[in-house]
């Protein structure tokens, strides 16, 4: 086994075990985590056999393997991003709704709240007679112990 | 004992009066959990008397069927059970998932569709079913010949459970698997199902190996992640 199958099977297999104790983790979810197990277990595979890439990148027309390689990879990295971008769009027009959601709620609880504070002050109102009269008492007292 | 019934329902303003009336004998709180649809579902179950929760967008399935949870947990029930808006659940069967837990004597109850009755299954839909089966038997010792079913009854100690851990997609499998490993009893009884009253599966031809993927990674990850402690939930 020569140095560099040793270095990507390394890889490989790092890759497959770091990604599993991410969802271990519940860092990752499981629909992501499908497509990095399945990288790195394509990795492991060419890592394996390099027959598959010769055989594969002769039979359409590409003589020198590790260039299809590069295409491959190349394609899947931006396959990837692109897929990313969507969810990206699609979070964040969530993230909209939510907010706005949020702060029409907060508009309403408000507005509840101030409808009870409302009819709280109508309530003391009604009986406000009797509770000046406590006021100027305790303002009498309070005078007297300061004199 | 305070028993909710929780409908986790997109679209269904076709179904949702039959399902809510089905639940008439039901004894407790209907409450629908409304998945962001676009059409009269939320309306028809108020008009019905229905308690109504409506998500701003769609969750899907598992955050549905979890804020219904969430909401039993919050107000306090003592057994919550699911019950599909699409009709395929019957009130007439309520009493087979509830009994054990009203009694004390299960956390959970599958309800597993019968045989007998003559409910048929694709040959992809049971051939996965078993898979599950299989796999739900190594990693946690449990027999469940219907993992794949929606229709459950929930004690208390799973209302806990499940208001922190319920994932998002296709949950009732990995759900079984999460309630083993937290030593809550789990409990299959036979019921009778119908068909669909309207609309299609959540789960088409081209989703179902998305579906057996992640489901099976699930499974094996969540068995991996050791005995959760009443403590943690």
């Amino acid at each position: 086994m020569d140095l560099t199958k040793v270095v990507s099977l390394a890889l490989g297999v790092g890759i497959f075990l770091f990604v599993f104790w991410l969802v271990k983790e519940r860092r990752l979810r499981e629909k992501y985590a499908i497509l990095w197990l399945s990288t790195s277990a394509f990795i492991i595979l060419l890592t394996m056999s390099r027959k598959v890439l010769e055989v594969a990148a002769l039979s359409i027309g590409i003589y020198y393997p590790p260039s299809l390689l590069f295409l491959v990879g190349v394609l899947f990295l931006l396959m990837v991003t692109i897929g990313h971008s969507v969810s990206l769009s699609r979070l964040s027009e969530t993230n909209h709704k939510l907010a706005q959601e949020v702060a029409l709620l907060r508009k309403q609880v408000d507005r509840e709240r101030e409808k009870r504070e409302e009819a709280e002050l109508e309530r003391l109102k009604s009986d406000e007679p009797k509770r000046l009269g406590g006021r100027e008492d305790e303002g009498k007292q309070r005078k007297t112990v300061a004199g | 004992m305070k028993g909710l019934a929780i409908i986790p329902a997109f679209n269904e303003a076709k179904n949702i009066r039959a399902v809510i009336e089905d639940l008439r004998s039901f004894e407790g709180d209907i409450l629908v959990v409304n998945d962001g649809s676009t059409d009269d579902t939320a309306a028809i179950a108020k008009s019905l008397g229905a308690r109504v929760i409506s998500h701003p967008f769609n969750l899907g399935i598992g955050g549905t069927v979890q804020t219904g949870i969430k909401y039993a947990r919050e107000n306090d029930y003592d057994f919550a059970i699911q019950f599909d808006g699409d009709g395929q659940h019957r009130g007439d069967q309520v009493f087979k998932i509830t009994e054990l837990v009203k009694r004390g004597e299960a956390d959970l109850v599958i309800g597993a569709r019968t045989l007998p009755g003559g409910y048929k299954m694709g040959i992809s839909r049971w051939f996965g079913s078993r898979i599950f089966h299989c796999l739900i038997k190594f990693l946690s010792g449990k027999t469940i010949e219907d993992p794949t079913s929606g229709f459950r009854c929930y004690g208390k100690n799973t209302i806990r459970l499940f208001s922190r851990y319920y994932t998002d997609d296709y949950p009732e499998v990995e759900s079984i698997i999460t309630a083993a490993r937290s030593g809550l009893r789990i409990v299959e009884v036979p019921v009778l199902m119908r068909g669909r009253l309207s609309g299609h599966s959540s789960i088409n031809r081209r989703k179902s190996a998305y579906y057996m993927i992640k489901v099976t990674l699930a499974l094996v990850v969540d068995a991996m992640r050791g005995r959760l402690l009443a403590e943690e939930y």
